[in-house]
């Protein structure tokens, strides 16, 4: 599947899920800063994508759980170097690059955005 | 039984699907402070759209918390879809069916029909109930919250109420 063609059955599913504009759904969008995406919805959004694309989704493969509470990956809020890794290899479909110029830990929300979404998606097309 | 929006269980079938009713009746306190008017129809007693989504959300929530032994604190988490054609009326019994899209650790959602059945209309015609909605879920599993907020080890979801619907209903559940 074209990645264009992935972006646009994320973005209809996103506006299902989030009740937002098709024209926000942009790739730069953050889906819990410019979505208005809470918790809840990123389970919604897990069933969804498992529905649509037809793949499975294990708990915390979509977003990390627990990293940003745990006093190991986060120290006086900044996200540690070990913390980096963790996100690296857990959640290898997020850019961390804007995380790794400022590692605040209110930044790591910003990196799942629609772009990461999709990739996300890309990834496991190509490894089901 | 407060806060209880279904009268019996009609169906279940484990993990997948139930089927409940809720008769309505005008000794409902709610009936009484319930009387909307429409520009074609003058103000009736009718049973809040809000209380049948949260009839769904009890036959549904009752289907997950089945399917999980009921050691789940399965609470109502976000009403995906909900879409009524028709206000259900005293004296009429409102069918909900449930069924379990997907479940998970996590959570569940569920798709579900709202049925009507008319006493008035069931004399006249051979269909006995009338679609008049679907009530689309999403339920949490308060225990694996993404947030990892503790609560309770009580499971106060299902409460005494919940254990008495179900005897009623002549279904066997271990709380």
């Amino acid at each position: 599947m074209e990645r264009s063609e992935i972006l646009d059955k994320v973005r209809e599913l996103l506006v299902d899920a989030l009740a937002v504009d098709d024209d926000e759904v942009t790739p730069e969008a953050t889906l819990i800063g410019d979505l208005g995406a809470e918790s809840i919805d990123i389970l919604d959004i897990s069933f969804k994508l498992e529905q649509d694309f037809g793949f499975k989704i294990a708990q915390g493969e979509l977003f990390p759980e627990g990293v940003t509470k745990d006093p190991d990956f986060v120290q006086d809020g900044v996200v540690t170097e070990k913390g980096l890794e963790l996100l690296k290899e857990r959640v290898p479909h997020f850019n961390l690059d804007t995380l790794k110029a400022d590692p605040s830990v209110e930044n790591v929300a910003k990196i799942f955005t629609v772009d990461a979404l999709v990739t996300f998606c890309e990834q496991k097309l190509q490894t089901a | 039984m407060r806060w209880m929006w279904i009268d019996r269980i009609v169906e279940l079938v484990p993990g997948e699907k139930l089927v409940a009713v809720k008769h309505i009746s005008m000794a409902e306190e709610h009936i009484h402070e319930h009387f909307p008017s429409t520009p074609n129809r003058k103000p009736m007693p009718i049973m809040p759209m809000s209380l049948v989504v949260e009839g769904m959300a009890q036959t549904a929530g009752v289907l997950v918390g089945h399917a999980e032994g009921f050691k789940e604190k399965v609470v109502l988490a976000k009403v995906s879809k909900a879409e009524l054609t028709r206000e259900p009326t005293p004296g009429c019994t409102l069918r909900y069916t449930a069924i379990i899209e997907q479940r998970t650790a996590v959570g569940a959602s569920t798709k579900g029909i709202v049925e009507l059945i008319d006493p008035q209309a069931t004399a006249n015609s051979a269909e006995s109930a009338q679609v008049i909605g679907s009530i689309d879920l999403l339920f949490s599993h308060l225990d694996n919250n993404m947030t990892g907020v503790q609560y309770p080890k009580e499971n106060f979801v299902f409460s005494e109420s919940f254990k008495t619907l179900m005897e009623t209903s002549g279904i066997e559940a271990d709380f």
